[in-house]
């Protein structure tokens, strides 16, 4: 038989994942001229986009507005979504070899790296992520409890989950109920008694990862003044030595705005948001009851590493912040997959430009790739990812054109959906979700908001009529 | 940006040498993995210095003997390394003000990878492509009726 990739047999992949990795793989397979390709999206939510439904903050609504990309993907006629159907549960490896030529891994960065402080478990510390799976709907964590009712909140790092966290945690009833906001996250925010928020950098503002837009949005809420630090948002020696040799205009501009809000005198708003910078926590602090009452921080110092980078250290100044509740930011990892090599140093698939790694023998295990986050870890926005993308789709049309391909028994599109409708009777196609879609849609008009998601997948096959 | 994303897909294997080794080993492992500097280890993992094509052909125009030579000898020793967590934008700069080509990254004393200039670049260009093209699709979202 020769090479997949014709009309007669074309190149069957599976890809795992339906977040924005998985159509920017999907996209320049189905798009190669001389090459047939057959792509199956497999997500375990019955709803696809990924991060960009369950992780961009509801109320920056424009930044979801690239779905109407990736459904332009999905109309294409060798592409196929299959929903709420897990890898390594509903079908495994061995399944998916049996089906596909390429199999792609684009499952992303599912977990939070912990901060390693002693406190860090007591009542009313949580992931950050999982604070914003739970205000976006996401059906995982639309049961999660938060103590809305304290009145100061810490939330650890200064990365872009953070500032979503601190602004969604800032934002009014009113501005939140334009949102597409999990309705029951809007009640729940609604009755909050928080009156002060603070966001911690470990390191200046020169080296905050927060974009100038971002930092400028804060200053721009509703109901809540922004407030920081003089002394902190002055350029320590070694931050001025930095930019002095190497120049940024966004980052001049990002400690000009920070600069001008030292200068802010409250307004009178009802909450208050505290940008703080150079500060780590080291302990979190509980009450006889287990809950967290406060944290210790300590105040860092800033240091050139022989690249130049900036990284803190420690000093011997503390200070203790008392807080009713800690959201922590301060990095994500990918979770390992059944079957699939794993690199524990970084949190990501062992790969090698996406290439999956045999890791004995450090060569490529033949059909396996990955992308995204779950390749490279966490870093850049959303389109960062197509380029990523792109170099592991370079590699599988390299490998096809070498024959370094697998051989499935079953390579047939007809035999993958059997396969999936025996093991996932109610699995949810496209055409299922742009009904669920429009669904969503007409819910939110009713209420003058852009949708009123479905939070629960028995609401969802419901809703389809299952 | 940091150095660990660009390590994470650059799968788990770095080409070391050991400093007593000879000349004609390190071009042999240069030449299989086709690439352009070996990291010199001692102990676990502790990069002591570095040999790359250059410093072989810059001993070998000279004299004849290069390939019996150890590697000791030849190696630079005044090395800069990088950490996972440094930001790409420190480390662009001083790779390029310092013609560095390749920059062994230490974690805790240990080798964890080798990032080249060309990786840089690389990682730097895809962090723009990948802003502007989040940029794009939302300019586009403005118009309807515009297509890609």
């Amino acid at each position: 038989m020769g090479k997949p990739g014709t009309t007669e047999q074309p190149l069957r992949v599976a890809i795992i994942g339906a977040g924005p990795t998985g159509y920017y793989a999907a996209d320049p397979l189905l798009r190669q001229e001389g090459v047939v390709v057959e792509v199956d999206l497999y997500d375990r939510l019955p709803t696809p986009y990924g991060l960009v439904r369950l992780g961009v903050a509801p109320d920056h609504q424009k930044i979801k507005s690239v779905t109407a990309a990736f459904d332009k993907v999905a109309a294409h006629p060798r592409f196929r979504f299959f929903g709420g159907v897990e890898f390594g549960k509903d079908v495994t490896l061995a399944d998916l070899r049996a089906h596909y030529h390429q199999i792609v891994y684009c499952t992303g960065a599912q977990t939070d790296r912990r901060m390693g402080v002693p406190g860090e478990d007591l009542q009313g510390s949580h992931p950050a992520t999982e604070f914003v799976a739970w205000y976006n709907g996401h059906p995982d964590y639309r049961d999660s409890q938060f103590d809305l009712s304290v009145e100061r909140v810490a939330v650890v790092g200064v990365g872009n989950v953070a500032v979503d966290v601190a602004r969604i945690l800032c934002r009014s009833a009113d501005e939140l109920a334009k949102t597409d906001i999990a309705d029951y996250a809007l009640q729940a925010l609604r009755a909050s008694r928080i009156k002060e928020v603070y966001l911690l950098g470990r390191r200046g503002p020169a080296q905050a990862a927060f974009t100038n837009p971002e930092i400028r949005e804060l200053g721009e809420l509703a109901d809540a003044d922004i407030a920081v630090v003089p002394a902190e948002v002055e350029l320590d020696p070694a931050s001025r030595a930095s930019v002095e040799k190497n120049p940024d205009r966004a980052t001049m501009k990002k400690v000009e705005i920070l600069q001008g809000y030292a200068l802010r005198k409250p307004s009178g708003k009802s909450r208050r948001l505290v940008v703080r910078f150079l500060v780590s926590p080291v302990e979190l602090l509980g009450d006889a009851s287990g809950r967290v009452v406060g944290m210790r921080l300590t105040q860092n110092e800033l240091y050139a590493t022989p690249t130049g980078a900036l990284q803190p250290r420690a000093t011997d100044r503390f200070e203790e912040l008392a807080v009713g509740l800690v959201f922590r930011s301060v990095g994500y990892r990918g979770v390992p997959l059944p079957g699939v090599p794993f690199n524990e140093k970084w949190g990501v698939i062992l790969n090698e430009k996406g290439r999956v790694l045999d890791p004995d023998t450090k060569q490529p295990v033949v059909g396996e790739y990955t992308a995204g986050w779950i390749k490279r870890g966490p870093s850049g926005v959303i389109g960062t990812n197509k380029p990523d993308a792109a170099e592991t789709v370079e590699c599988m049309l390299e490998d096809l054109a070498q024959g370094a391909v697998r051989a499935p028994a079953q390579p047939a599109a007809a035999a993958a959906e059997a396969l999936v409708r025996q093991r996932r009777p109610g699995y949810v196609s496209y055409a299922d979700w742009r009904q669920l879609n429009e669904l969503e849609v007409a819910r939110g008009r009713a209420l003058g908001r852009p949708r009123l998601k479905f939070t629960r997948v028995e609401e969802m096959l419901g809703a389809l009529g299952r | 940006m940091n150095l660990a994303t660009i390590l994470a897909r650059k799968g788990a294997q770095t080409v070391t040498v050991r400093s007593e080794q000879t000349i004609r080993e390190g071009l042999a492992l240069l030449a299989r993995h086709n690439i352009g500097a070996l990291i010199v280890v001692e102990g676990a993992d502790r990069p002591v210095g570095i040999l790359s094509e250059r410093d072989i052909v810059r001993e070998a125009a000279r004299r004849e003997d290069v390939f019996a030579r150890k590697v000791a000898e030849l190696m630079t020793r005044d090395v800069i390394t990088g950490q996972p967590q440094d930001d790409l934008q420190s480390v662009a700069h001083t790779m390029t003000e310092k013609r560095v080509r390749h920059l062994p990254v230490v974690d805790q004393g240990r080798l964890v990878g080798v990032v080249s200039i060309g990786d840089v670049v690389k990682a730097q260009r895809d962090e723009y492509r990948g802003e502007a093209e989040t940029l794009q699709a939302q300019l586009l979202a403005d118009q309807p009726g515009r297509s890609q």
